[in-house]
């Protein structure tokens, strides 16, 4: 009863905060119902039971990609008008793109409907729930032993990844180039080589 | 709890939740008078660090203070400015104080006291303190106005930056404890130095992390030296410059239940919770929450102590402290504690 009205409560707010970022003129807005739309997905995963996948999905989706999104989105300079204007142009690639996304989405609910694929090892599935295994364990067992290559493949491609924006990024300093600085250099900094005690007689100054 | 209603000839469901709300309530209320006390012991202890009084006009030793201040900011007219986007202008504030206190629902105050005992606990508070970030974001952005920007754009990349490191110490944490059950890493501890001290702290593999998290929580609740997000001398208030009135007082308010859930944290990560420091007759007659609020009231004293101490840092050398110092060095420790756990055959 109370995961039935959870369970309604939750994808009824997903449904309309995900219509609500498309409808929204105002690009941060969108942003902010995307993240309610991630929220309250994270909560499905929670009503079956999934719990580290719906912690996963707030603290990677909501945490740190969503953020990064807003950061970016609350500094574009938006101009509306050129907007609306490209959405004319850009309106049949729309509803293509609109119309292969509904044929995938009745192509899988169809093949649901017949019976699904059997993914993974429905024997080795039960066993795991018998024995009582937490998500996280079962997660871990599944990722660092069956599909340990893939897994590892994944990992390798993303820190290729990550090394590429550092490349692409980064910048060498001129040789000679003044203005960087050498943290180390300044927190080994004294204040006995830092500064000099002078002490002037008035009306002659001092020499450096 | 669920059981005591129940003896009502209360059914189950409506049992659970009425003792679900009474639990709610039993945390939060207390809570926010832990939040106006703490007010009050913070700026007593920077008035005593300064050599000035602090507070101590409103009721004895000026006690009050913080109700005081908390009546007159309710009185207050709310002002919202005409350029503000309303709706995110008003949420923000909301965000940032439901957050604060939602974290609460997994912290065990003693053994078996805690409102939702979840697998997940840990992974709970990092997630739900990653959420913090968007009431400064949206407060910053809503206002419409260029300090509170600023100080928004800092809160996000200081944030981020952060938690990285962060999540890398919980790991070390959870490698040792073997769960992500707050309970069970408190009980994991017992007995973890020569079978008598209670705590990670006395690991010698984890005191440094401990250091670093004690820093990053600093950071993650901008706190001094890390409050770039709200420095007064380069952007007036930040992200609460234009904010008055309730709306202020709740910024305010999510900012110190933030910072007691980070000292909770370190007491239940580090220092073994609710158990006594040392397994000794005279200390093991205490109850659990004494020693629980005990060691978080003491974390919240040093945080006030950095805080009347330490200048401010600049900003890159926030970001270099977080990304090339923190965050190699948390991975390091990760490999390091990994390996010694599989050498020392610690899961069997």
């Amino acid at each position: 009863m109370i995961q039935a009205l959870a369970f309604y409560l939750f994808a009824a707010i997903v449904v309309a905060s995900a219509v609500m970022v498309i409808l929204s003129r105002n690009p941060v807005h969108s942003v902010l119902w995307l993240i309610l739309a991630f929220f309250n997905a994270a909560g499905l995963m929670v009503i079956v039971g999934a719990e580290f996948i719906a912690m996963l999905l707030v603290i990677v989706y909501v945490g740190a990609v969503a953020v990064l999104f807003l950061f970016v989105v609350m500094m574009l300079d938006i101009d509306f008008a050129a907007m609306r204007a490209g959405l004319v142009k850009n309106f049949p690639l729309g509803i293509a793109m609109a119309l292969i996304l509904l044929a995938e989405l009745g192509l899988a609910l169809g093949v649901y409907g017949a019976g699904g694929l059997e993914l993974g090892d429905a024997a080795a599935n039960d066993a795991a729930q018998n024995l009582g295994e937490s998500n996280i364990e079962a997660i871990g067992r599944l990722l660092y032993g069956r599909y340990i290559l893939l897994f590892e493949i994944a990992g390798i491609i993303l820190l290729v990844a990550m090394i590429g924006a550092i490349v692409l990024t980064h910048r060498a300093p001129k040789p000679g180039a003044r203005g960087r600085q050498d943290i180390g250099k300044q927190i080994s900094r004294r204040p006995d080589e830092a500064t000099v005690m002078k002490r002037p007689t008035i009306g002659e100054g001092v020499e450096l | 709890m669920t059981d005591f209603f129940q003896s009502f000839g209360l059914p189950y469901e409506a049992a659970w939740t009425v003792a679900t709300i009474a639990g709610i309530l039993l945390i939060a209320l207390p809570l926010m008078l832990a939040v106006a006390m703490v007010i009050y012991v913070d700026r007593k202890v920077l008035g005593a660090v300064m050599l000035r009084r602090g507070p101590n006009v409103v009721g004895p030793f000026g006690l009050l203070q913080s109700f005081a201040d908390g009546l007159k900011v309710f009185l207050q007219e709310t002002i919202i400015p005409s350029a503000a986007n309303k709706g995110i202008f008003l949420l923000a504030p909301i965000i940032t104080f439901t957050v604060a206190l939602a974290a609460w629902a997994v912290i065990p105050f003693d053994a078996g006291v805690v409102l939702a005992d979840i697998n997940v606990g840990l992974l709970y508070i990092l997630a739900i303190s990653s959420l913090g970030v968007y009431g400064v974001v949206m407060s910053g952005w809503a206002s419409n106005s260029k300090y509170p920007f600023f100080s928004a754009m800092r809160a996000a990349a200081q944030m981020i930056s952060y938690e990285v490191s962060i999540g890398f110490i919980l790991v070390c944490v959870v490698l040792w404890a073997g769960t992500f059950n707050m309970s069970g890493i408190v009980e994991a501890q017992r007995g973890h130095g020569l079978g008598i001290v209670n705590g990670f702290f006395f690991n010698p593999l984890m005191f440094p992390m401990f250091v670093v998290f004690f820093i990053s929580a600093l950071a993650e609740t901008a706190r001094a030296p890390f409050d770039l997000t709200e420095a007064e001398s380069e952007l007036v208030a930040g992200y609460q410059t234009e904010y008055s009135s309730m709306s202020f007082a709740l910024f305010w308010l999510g900012e110190y239940a933030n910072i007691l859930l980070m000292c909770s944290l370190c007491t239940l990560l580090f220092v073994g919770g609710w158990l006594p420091p040392v397994e000794w007759a005279p200390l093991y007659y205490v109850p659990g929450i004494v020693w629980f609020l005990l060691k978080t009231f003491g974390f919240f004293l040093v945080f006030s102590w950095i805080w009347a101490t330490v200048p401010r840092y600049r900003y890159d050398q926030l970001m270099r402290l977080g990304w090339k110092v923190f965050l190699p060095m948390s991975l390091l420790f990760v490999a390091a504690i990994s390996g010694y756990l599989m050498a020392t055959g610690h899961f069997g």
